[in-house]
């Protein structure tokens, strides 16, 4: 079956380009006919961990991965890490800076809002290296 | 490719010059430049009138009906769009509008502004629902509604399922007129008085509904001549004794010509009101991306300032904006749900709400096979590589990234590139020379 994978680097706190990789994300899968149900998910779910990278760690990538059943995306980052991911994953919980706050960031939803949207959510983290996050969204 | 959009925006050939103007403006990359001349893809144009605007030859022409089309019917009813009001100077007397327009020729003259209180209402009924998508979104622009179709199908439940003013107005207009008059619905017939060419493609290939309740729409630009010195004699003290302005609309129906108008009519606070075909795109992603999670409405307008700012009026935008915001401010504040009973909005039934879904327009899927998407995306990304990326429109196409789709998709060649037959005319130069120095040996 095809595949098809692409890399996209996220730099930490540069927000010129913050949600770009996002939006080239969204555009693909419209070209590619992914139905729109899926898209809708995948595109908030990707926007948050792409804000994710940006604000919180010290930067990294999203890779996404396509098959005919289903897209994978991951999100992967060199960084603090998080020491009580079910704290994190917790709705309102947030360790975002005031700064970020005032930008409309960091509320507490990402994690939350990611699990809640993809259809297989895991993720792994090391304090003082770093957060892998795996997202899988079923297009059937 | 078999969709049959009807646009309301042709090109003058005799005009057109190929030149990038148009191209490198549409903000649906619908143009490209063949043969010398812009042709746009219907699927994705979106009727918003940019290439209109921006088209220093004027050969992009907006398609509506001329004024005598309205002889068609025994009896004409106008419907002039809130805009119009915003077309005039020392305009004081909402009224003489409507005087104008019958001493033009038609019998009878209904206020779309009406039809946007009427709108507000339906639309503040639907709010108040608890189970609504949020953010509801404007149903009022029908470029940012084809928008929306094109690039962002997934947003189409949140439209509001009620009809555009003008719409409501022309029900409303057609039922009352008979009425009064005991005349058949197909002797009369309702023209609205429009600013853009969307509203003209809306009209034949309505969005959300199954057929309009409009017959025509003729363009202020048109009529703005005749209707000026009409507004002329009536301001001379010649008002005749006609009989008018039985349907006016409040200020608040007034006020949807700018943009922002909408949202305060229906008394929502978490409203946000976006004007520019590009902002509306920027925006409808922020939305995608769930990052407006406390906004329960959005009202969206293709134009800058709003209809206003449409590409087929007289006066310049921030003028006309300006004139509507005093003209508001004089007109007696009356609320909308004031103005407008639950019993009128029930009573117009079917004729205020959609009877048909909204689909999608698929123009930017580059296969019906998932697997030959792929395979093409590839194609595309090792082209896009190819190209110099300059995005210098030369080709025809906007873009390089569009050039190496069109390509793939089998409407552009390599060497539509500038550069890249230029580098192509080089190595060739450089073999000959080559093959003419083997030979001399």
């Amino acid at each position: 079956m095809s595949i098809l994978k692409e890399e996209f680097p996220v730099a930490a706190m540069d927000f010129v380009t913050a949600g770009e990789a996002s939006a080239q994300i969204k555009r693909m899968l419209k070209k590619l006919g992914v139905d729109p149900g899926v898209i809708r998910r995948l595109a908030i779910a990707c926007y948050e961990a792409e804000i994710n990278l940006v604000i919180h760690s010290d930067g990294g990538k999203l890779m996404l991965e396509l098959n005919p059943d289903n897209v994978t995306l991951i999100s992967e980052d060199v960084g603090p890490g998080i020491p009580d991911i079910d704290l994190a994953m917790s709705e309102g919980y947030s360790t975002a800076s005031d700064d970020v706050r005032m930008m409309g960031f960091g509320a507490g939803m990402g994690l939350a809002n990611m699990a809640r949207n993809a259809d297989h959510f895991n993720i792994e983290s090391i304090v003082g290296e770093g957060t892998k996050i795996e997202m899988v969204f079923d297009i059937k | 490719m078999a969709l049959k959009n009807l646009h309301s925006v042709k090109l003058d050939k005799g005009k057109c010059v190929g030149c990038t103007g148009c191209l490198k403006r549409c903000p649906t990359e619908a143009i490209r430049i063949r043969k010398g001349r812009a042709t746009i893809i219907d699927e994705l144009c979106i009727d918003c009138g940019e290439c209109i605007r921006v088209c220093q030859q004027h050969a992009k022409i907006a398609v509506t009906d001329p004024l005598s089309s309205i002889n068609r019917f025994k009896y004409k009813i106008a419907l002039p769009a809130p805009a119009l009001f915003g077309q005039f100077k020392k305009l004081t007397d909402v009224n003489s509008i409507s005087r104008g327009l019958l001493r033009m020729g038609f019998n009878y003259v209904f206020d779309v502004s009406r039809g946007a209180d009427i709108a507000s209402r339906a639309i503040m009924e639907k709010l108040k629902n608890p189970s609504c998508p949020h953010p509801l979104i404007s149903s009022a622009c029908p470029a940012v509604l084809r928008l929306i179709q094109v690039r962002f199908p997934e947003l189409i439940d949140n439209v509001v399922d009620v009809r555009s003013p003008m719409e409501i107005a022309a029900s409303a207009a057609k039922r009352e007129f008979c009425e009064k008059n005991g005349v058949k619905p197909e002797e009369v017939g309702c023209f609205f008085i429009t600013p853009c060419a969307a509203k003209a493609t809306a009209i034949r290939n309505p969005i959300g509904h199954k057929k309009s309740a409009v017959d025509g729409a003729i363009s202020i630009i048109e009529i703005y001549g005749l209707l000026s010195s009409q507004l002329r004699r009536d301001r001379m003290g010649d008002s005749d004794d006609l009989d008018t302005r039985t349907h006016g609309g409040t200020a608040l129906g007034i006020g949807w010509a700018r943009s922002g108008g909408e949202s305060l009519a229906i008394e929502e606070e978490e409203a946000l009101a976006v004007d520019g075909i590009e902002n509306v795109s920027k925006v409808l992603e922020e939305i995608e991306n769930d990052r407006l999670p406390d906004l329960k409405y959005f009202e969206g307008l293709a134009c800058d300032g709003g209809c206003v700012g449409g590409p087929i009026v007289f006066e310049n935008v921030y003028i006309a904006r300006n004139r509507i915001r005093k003209l508001v401010v004089d007109l007696p504040k009356e609320k909308i749900s004031d103005a407008v009973t639950l019993e009128e909005v029930k009573q117009l039934g079917n004729d205020v709400c959609f009877d048909k879904p909204i689909e999608p327009i698929e123009a930017m899927k580059l296969d019906q096979d998932f697997s030959e998407a792929l395979k093409k995306m590839d194609q595309i990304e090792e082209i896009r590589k190819k190209l110099p990326g300059l995005d210098c429109g030369s080709c025809g196409s906007p873009t390089c990234q569009a050039l190496a789709e069109d390509i793939v998709r089998g409407y552009a060649r390599e060497l539509d590139c500038l550069f890249l037959l230029k580098q192509k005319v080089t190595d060739m130069a450089k073999q000959m020379v080559e093959v003419s120095e083997l030979t001399r040996e």
